[in-house]
C-alpha cells in the first residue's frame, strides 16, 4: 500500500510533505511533491486530505489484496468526498460529514 | 564525503519531547496554567504525528454513568491478570471524563442522545467522529502564546548533569542542522515502538501495521541509555486486526456485535476467554487446530449498517473501505477475516514503559512521560493519554517551583552526557564510507530474530529461554553492526537511530522475556508447553 502523486496536478505547495508523519515525501528537481520510500508508506492518508489539487491518491499493494483501484478524497467545508476509482475507470463515492458522529 | 552539521543552540523552561496525543495535551495544560517556556519537538508535524495521524474511532476509555474510576482499575487489572499500578490507574482513571469534556470544548464531535448526553458503545466507550482528532489538538498546543513548536526535529538522546535531566539533543530530519535543547524539565512523549518483530506484511506493505511505524521507541531508548528504570517490556501487545490491513475490528465487534467465528461457523470466543490477550490466544489456537480461517461474523448486517461501517472506517483506516469496495465484498457479503499482529511495545494498551510516579515522575529527576512510553498503566487509549499528558504538566510545574532539586545520587543514572560527543556521533554516520552492510538489511535482520527467537507471528508468539538467549546474542551483534553504518544524508541518518533505538528496545524485551518465568498472558508473553500456569 502506498500513495502515488500526479506530477501534472502537482503545484508544489509543500502541504503534503510538511504533514506526512513518516518525513516521506520529498520535493523533486521540478519542485513536485515525490514519495521518496515507497514501502515506508503507513496509509494514514493525511497527504491525500492535505492537498488542494487533488494531485495524491492512495492504492493497496496487491499483497494485501490489492487490485488496481485508487483512493481519493476531496474536502469542500465539512464534508470529505471519497471516491475509489477502479483499473476500469468505474468511480464509487462515499460522503462523510466531519459533523457526524460514527454509528459505531 | 564529509557532511558537518550546523549547530542551533535553543533555551526552554519544559522540553516535551513527541507531539502526539500526550504531548499535545501536556502543552496545552501547561500553556494554560503557566506562563512558562514550552517547546514541543517533533520528528514530523504535530498536525498529523504519530497514532491519531488517520483519526480515531471512539473514545475507548471513559466512565460512562453507574461506573466509576474504581471500576475502570478493576477491569484494567483483571485484563492484564494483575501486572498493573493500580495508583497510576486511578490516577488517570479519575481524568478520563474531564479531559473528554475538554476535547468536546476544543471541537471534537461526540454523539449525543436527545437529552444531551453521551451516546455510550459498551461499558467504557463514546461515539464520536474522531478524524480530525489530531488537528484539534495540535491547534490547541500551537495556539498558546508560550508554547513554540519544533517540527521535523528527531531527538535521540538527553542531556544529563549531574544525574538530572537537562535537556535534550537531535537533528532536523530535513536540512544538516544539529539542535541542542537546554530545559529545567522534560516531558517525554515519543509513544510505544513498532517495526521490531517481522510484521503482517513484510513485503511491499511493510508498513501497513496497526502501531505507527513511525513511532520507533526513541522515549524507551533514550531512557534506558541514560539509566533509567523501566517496566514490563515482556507485556507485548498483540492486536486482533482484519487481515491484510490491519485495521482495528472493534468497530465491527461491538459497532455491530459480530462475534469470533472459525471457518466451521463455530463461535470460539468464550472458549478462550475475553480478556485482549485471550481473544488473540483463541483465534492463534483455532488456526493451530486446522480450524482457520478465523473472521467476525458479518454476513447478516444490512446494507445501512454496511454503509456506517464504510464510513467509520474512512475516519479511521481508509484502507479498510477502500479494501471492501475494490473486492466488491463488503462485509455484508463477506465475513471479515482476522488475523494476530506482530508484537508491539505499547504502554497504552499493556504496561511496558518508564517507571514513573503518581505524577508521571521517571526515576531520573525532571524527567517526567505521558501516554504510550509510560509503563504500569494499561489500557489508556486516547483519553488516558491526554490524563497522563495533564498529570505530568502539573507534576512539572510542581518540580519547578522546588527550590532545591536532588539530583545526583541516583541509582543507575548517567552522570553526564554532554552534546559535543552526540554531534561528533551523528557526524560520523554522515562522513563514513559505505560498507557491505545497509539500513535495511539490519532492519530485516533485527525482525528476523525477534519473530524466530523471540516469540514473533511465525512461532505463534512462543518462545524458550535457549531461543531468547540466541536472539540476545544477534542482537548484540547487529547493535555492533549498526556503528559502521553510513548515511548519505540526514534521512538516512533518520534511519539509522530510528533502527538503534529498536535495537536497544529488542534487548530489554528479551531480557524482561527471560526475567518473567511464567506464562502469565497468552500469545503477549507465553513460554512453550507453559500455557496458562501461573506461579
Ligand atoms: C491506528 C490506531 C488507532 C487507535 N484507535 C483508538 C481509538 O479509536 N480510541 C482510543 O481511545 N484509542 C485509540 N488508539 C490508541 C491511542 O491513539 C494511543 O494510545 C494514544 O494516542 C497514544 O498517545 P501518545 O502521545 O503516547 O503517542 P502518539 O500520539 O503516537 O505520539 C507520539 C509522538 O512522538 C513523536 N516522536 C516519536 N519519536 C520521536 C523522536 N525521536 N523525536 C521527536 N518526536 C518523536 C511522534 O511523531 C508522535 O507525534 C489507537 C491507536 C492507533 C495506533
Ligand atoms: S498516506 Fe500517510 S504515511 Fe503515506 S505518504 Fe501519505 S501522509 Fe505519508
Ligand atoms: S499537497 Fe498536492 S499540490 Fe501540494 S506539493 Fe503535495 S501533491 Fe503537490
Amino acid at each position: 500500500m502506498s500513495i502515488r502523486i500526479d506530477k501534472e496536478k502537482c503545484i508544489g505547495c509543500g502541504r503534503c510533505i510538511e504533514a506526512c508523519p513518516g518525513n516521506l515525501l520529498k520535493k523533486d528537481q521540478n519542485g513536485k511533491a515525490f514519495i521518496l520510500h515507497m514501502r515506508d508508506c503507513w496509509g494514514c492518508t493525511s497527504c491525500l486530505k492535505e492537498c488542494k489539487s487533488s494531485a495524491i491518491r492512495f492504492f493497496l499493494g496487491a499483497d494485501i489484496g490489492g487490485r488496481g483501484s485508487a483512493l481519493s478524497v476531496d474536502i469542500v467545508g465539512d464534508r470529505y468526498l471519497w471516491q475509489v476509482t477502479d483499473s476500469a475507470g468505474k468511480v464509487r463515492s462515499i460522503e462523510v460529514n466531519k459533523k457526524e458522529a460514527n454509528k459505531y | 564525503m564529509n557532511m558537518l552539521l550546523e549547530t542551533k543552540r535553543l533555551e526552554t523552561d519544559v522540553l516535551i519531547i513527541g507531539g502526539g496525543t500526550a504531548g499535545c495535551f501536556a502543552a496545552y495544560t501547561l500553556g494554560r496554567k503557566s506562563d512558562k517556556k514550552i517547546l514541543i519537538a517533533e520528528k514530523s508535524n504535530i498536525k498529523r504525528s504519530g497514532c491519531l495521524a488517520a483519526g480515531v474511532n471512539a473514545i475507548n476509555a471513559y466512565i460512562v454513568e453507574g461506573k466509576t474510576p474504581q471500576d475502570y482499575v478493576d477491569y484494567a487489572r483483571n485484563d492484564a491478570e494483575g501486572i498493573v499500578r493500580e495508583d497510576l490507574l486511578l490516577t488517570m482513571s479519575r481524568r478520563l471524563n474531564h479531559v473528554t469534556e475538554v476535547m468536546e470544548g476544543l471541537g471534537l464531535v461526540i454523539l449525543k442522545d436527545e437529552n444531551g448526553k453521551y451516546v455510550t458503545r459498551g461499558n467504557r466507550n463514546i461515539k464520536i467522529n474522531g478524524e480530525n482528532i489530531k488537528p484539534i489538538l495540535a491547534e490547541a498546543a500551537s495556539s498558546q502564546t508560550n508554547v513554540t513548536i519544533l517540527n521535523h526535529v528527531n531527538i535521540t538522546d538527553y542531556l544529563l548533569e549531574d544525574g538530572c535531566v537537562r535537556g535534550a539533543v537531535g537533528f532536523d530530519v530535513n536540512r544538516p542542522v544539529f539542535y541542542e535543547i537546554h530545559a529545567e524539565a522534560v516531558i517525554v512523549a515519543t509513544g510505544g515502538a513498532a517495526g521490531l518483530y517481522r510484521p503482517n506484511n513484510p513485503g511491499f506493505s511493510r508498513h501497513k501495521m496497526w502501531y505507527p511505524p513511525f513511532n520507533t521507541g526513541a522515549g524507551y531508548a533514550m531512557g534506558i541509555l541514560a539509566g533509567a528504570e523501566m517496566t514490563t517490556f515482556e507485556m507485548r501487545f498483540i492486536a486482533l486486526r482484519c487481515k491484510d490491513t490491519i485495521a482495528p475490528t472493534g468497530t465491527i465487534a461491538q459497532g455491530v456485535a459480530a462475534k469470533q467465528i472459525n471457518s466451521r461457523g463455530e463461535v470460539y470466543e468464550k472458549k478462550y476467554g475475553l480478556t485482549t490477550s485471550q481473544r488473540v490466544y483463541g483465534t492463534v489456537m483455532e488456526n493451530r487446530m486446522g480450524n482457520g480461517p478465523c473472521y467476525l461474523k458479518t454476513d447478516t448486517i444490512s446494507k445501512e449498517q454496511e454503509l456506517d461501517l464504510y464510513k467509520a472506517y474512512l475516519n479511521m483506516a481508509p484502507s479498510q473501505t477502500l479494501k471492501w469496495l475494490e473486492a466488491e465484498k463488503g462485509p455484508s457479503k463477506e465475513n471479515v477475516e482476522i488475523e494476530g499482529t506482530e508484537p508491539y511495545i505499547v504502554g497504552g494498551h499493556t504496561a511496558s514503559g518508564y517507571w514513573v510516579d503518581e505524577e508521571r515522575q521517571t526515576t531520573i529527576h525532571g524527567l517526567f512521560a505521558a501516554g504510550d512510553v509510560a509503563g504500569g498503566c494499561p489500557q489508556k487509549y486516547v483519553t488516558g493519554a491526554l490524563a497522563e499528558g495533564e498529570i505530568a504538566a502539573e507534576g512539572v510545574l510542581r518540580y519547578l517551583n522546588q527550590k532545591e532539586k536532588q539530583c545526583s545520587g541516583q541509582r543507575n543514572v548517567q552522570e553526564k552526557v554532554d552534546s559535543t560527543e552526540k554531534k561528533r556521533e551523528y557526524e560520523r554516520f554522515l562522513s563514513q564510507a559505505p560498507s557491505f552492510l545497509d539500513i535495511e538489511q539490519i532492519e530485516e535482520a533485527m525482525q528476523k530474530i525477534m519473530d524466530q527467537y523471540a516469540g514473533g507471528i511465525s512461532t505463534d508468539y512462543q518462545y524458550n529461554e535457549a531461543k531468547l538467549q540466541k536472539a540476545d546474542e544477534n542482537i548484540l551483534l547487529l547493535q555492533e553492526k549498526l556503528k559502521e553504518l553510513s548515511a548519505r544524508d540526514v534521512d538516512d541518518l533518520l534511519r539509522i537511530y530510528e533502527i538503534r533505538e529498536r535495537l536497544i528496545v529488542c534487548r530489554v524485551v528479551i531480557a524482561h522475556l527471560l526475567a518473567r518465568k511464567e506464562t502469565r498472558w497468552h500469545s503477549f508473553g507465553e513460554k512453550y508447553g507453559l500455557s496458562g500456569e501461573k506461579q
